[in-house]
């Protein structure tokens, strides 16, 4: 209750400093190239957003993130690719005016789910929906079925195999293991240079921000209290007579709907999109991130993701053969040791001292740290 | 598809891809009998399978090396030795693992994913830096090469027909641990009801360290199985984590011989569908349908009744 640090006031702080890091700080200290790495993290930022609410909150542990993440990161490469190639560039091809890879695996002619990316805000439209009607086929047909937890998970790892593989084998549709390359314009505007990366960065930043506001909102409604419900105790949930099953369509279709954007935003800014953003090994490792920074924690999550990144980059530039021994003993620590990520040490150790700080009341405004989800 | 093939020929072609399929069945079975056991009994999901299975092969690499270099004679008999040597490495690393990682996630089956996600970068670093990121292979024992005629049209290779009696032997030896003997009677009294089988004196916490050190020393033995038919990479085992998975819930989890028969349709279906399309549109579509049948019967072909 102290007169200051409310909890409410408190997310508000948290997120305001987080802004600040984000849209003031880093952009003054880092130079244009780092700055876009940061950027690339924070497109990986909005999945593990979108994985607390799943996850942390809804107790559904999601192993296919990396498919939405993907989804949204080719439809937007998609658009692009079209977008660079005018049958003037292409015109040494045997068919002008199709992609290049398209060219080079004899297919004449522009297949029927491109044509719809050739409008940028059909496009834009497919970077949420396609991710979110994907995520709703899968899950409806699995919550209604009450399948949950291990198999869930397991489903959908299933589910990222079949789409890399498929990718990869579908080299005439998709650029196969490449990917889609040398993307270069949106809507006529350069994309490559510096000033247009800057820019990128900030309108990450700010869908980054908005998303946050989002799921904070989500979990405080009364629907977030329901979602905590029914992972503690489902069964209780249903008899009171929710419909269970709708709850956890709709977090799952919204978490996906943010990583279809993070994917998006990811192809804006790195300029290709792949299948090894979409596998097993990505997706996976888009949930550490969220345990790393605490799957309960929205704030928590993004800077997990640029935590366990900074650190993935930092290593592997120097120690190459080191880093996937830190990165499993990463996951085995954060997993034995602190299940609730850095979000669960900084309530347990830092929250205290600084209510102390300022109310003197100890304690009063830290809430007591949950147990992890199973 | 089935033009201009003659009735024979297509025949021969379907009695050859069905053979190939045997073989893929051969270590789907192996390979999953070990994560049935982990994971239909204990409920412990161990990502790390695949890299303990590329440790037996390893094992099984290192003991043929050994052998090439002090026993000469006796090359004709390696692969038993290697068997042994892999199933106890596998199997010591697999007891150990329990007992440092697995026991404090019982009660949290997520958790286990991901810690043992960890294991397996691990383990996949360590194959990395001590055996090279090139893949290896040995030499089979002249006995092992070449193929026997069935038909003018049908033959089939004798270390494909060897992978196969193993893993007979093998279902069967596990069939008789688990079902017939007194320390199959406990893990099946602890997988029905641990408390209760506490009570009346079973060791849970033991027979939950022997239960893991089982099906990992299975999937060293399946790793050795796997150095006859191909060779062996740091990353192999990671390619073979998502089918087996697939295999043990498709079979339903808690049942061996729900295993065995999944194993049998999934791997069938893909080597037989091989043969008309792509290899990776034959897999697609393998594993497509299985997720399909799933989402609608989620709890696999063969149900054992439990009290949760």
């Amino acid at each position: 209750m102290t007169q200051a640090l409310s909890p409410r006031f408190k997310n508000l702080l948290g997120l305001l400093i987080l802004a600040v890091l984000l849209a003031v700080v880093l952009p003054l200290v880092l130079e244009p190239f780092r700055l876009n790495m940061v950027g690339k993290y924070l497109t990986y930022a909005f999945v593990a957003v979108g994985l607390v609410l799943c996850w942390g909150n809804a107790g559904i542990l999601s192993l296919g993130q990396g498919v939405f993440f993907g989804l949204g990161g080719y439809a937007m490469a998609m658009y692009l690719k079209l977008q660079s190639s005018t049958p003037e560039a292409t015109k040494i091809q045997s068919t002008p005016g199709i992609p290049d890879f398209m060219d080079w695996n004899q297919i004449t002619q522009l297949p029927f789910f491109w044509v719809p990316f050739k409008s940028l805000p059909l496009s834009i439209l497919a970077v949420v929906l396609v991710p979110s009607v994907f995520a709703f086929i899968i899950s409806y047909a699995m919550f209604r079925r009450r399948v949950g937890g291990v198999y869930f998970a397991i489903i959908t790892q299933a589910l990222a195999a079949i789409m890399t593989i498929l990718i990869v084998g579908q080299q005439g549709y998709t650029g196969g293991i490449n990917g889609i390359t040398d993307l270069r314009t949106l809507a006529g505007w350069d994309i490559r240079t510096d000033s247009a990366k800057t820019i990128l960065y900030f309108v990450n930043v700010a869908l980054l921000l908005g998303a946050i506001v989002l799921c904070q909102w989500v979990r405080g409604s009364k629907l977030g209290r329901i979602l905590v419900a029914m992972r503690d105790k489902e069964d209780r949930v249903r008899f009171s007579g929710y419909d269970v099953a709708s709850f956890k369509v709709f977090v799952f279709c919204l978490a996906a709907a943010l990583a279809g954007v993070g994917g998006a935003m990811f192809t804006l800014q790195v300029g290709f999109m792949s299948p090894s953003f979409v596998g097993i090994v990505p997706s996976i490792e888009m949930v550490i991130y969220t345990a790393v920074g605490g799957r309960l924690s929205l704030l928590g999550a993004v800077y997990g993701t640029l935590l366990v990144n900074w650190a993935k980059t930092s290593f592997s530039e120097s120690f190459p053969e080191l880093w996937l021994f830190g990165l499993g003993a990463l996951f085995i620590a954060v997993v034995l040791l602190f299940p609730n990520g850095l979000a669960g040490l900084y309530r347990s150790h830092v929250e205290p001292r600084i209510d102390a700080l300022f109310g003197g009341k100890g304690r009063s405004g830290s809430r007591p740290a949950p147990a992890p989800a199973e | 598809m089935f033009m201009g093939y003659s009735l024979g020929e297509l025949g021969s072609i379907f009695a050859m891809q069905a053979f190939a399929g045997l073989i893929l069945f051969s270590v789907f079975v192996l390979m999953s009998l070990g994560l049935a056991i982990i994971f239909g009994q204990m409920g412990v999901i161990n990502m790390a399978h695949g890299e303990f299975m590329i440790l037996g092969a390893y094992m099984t690499y290192l003991t043929s090396q050994a052998f090439h270099a002090f026993a000469p004679g006796l090359y004709g008999i390696y692969f038993f030795v290697a068997m042994a040597v892999a199933f106890c490495a596998s199997g010591a690393l697999g007891m150990l693992v329990e007992w440092s990682m697995i026991r404090f996630l019982y009660k949290r089956p997520l958790d286990t994913l991901l810690a043992t996600w960890g294991l397996s970068l691990i383990m996949q670093q360590a194959f990395r830096s001590i055996f090279g990121a090139r893949e290896v292979g040995v030499e089979l024992p002249d006995w092992m090469m070449g193929s026997l005629p069935i038909t003018d049209t049908i033959e089939v290779q004798i270390n494909g027909l060897f992978v196969m009696g193993l893993t007979t032997l093998i279902a069967i030896a596990v069939y008789l641990l688990m079902f017939r003997s007194r320390w199959g009677l406990q893990v099946r009294a602890v997988v029905l009801n641990r408390p209760m089988a506490g009570a009346v004196g079973i060791d849970t916490e033991r027979v939950d360290r022997f239960t893991f050190g089982l099906g990992c020393g299975i999937a060293g033995i399946a790793g050795s199985a796997f150095t006859m038919i191909g060779s062996t990479g740091p990353t192999a085992g990671q390619l073979y984590i998502v089918d087996t998975f697939l295999v043990v819930v498709f079979g339903g989890a808690a049942s061996l011989a729900g295993t065995i028969a999944s194993a049998f349709t999934i791997s069938q279906a893909q080597s037989t569908m091989e043969f008309f399309m792509s290899g990776s549109m034959a897999k697609v579509l393998t594993l497509l349908v299985v997720v399909c049948i799933l989402m609608v019967r989620p709890e696999g072909l063969f149900v054992l009744k439990v009290r949760r």
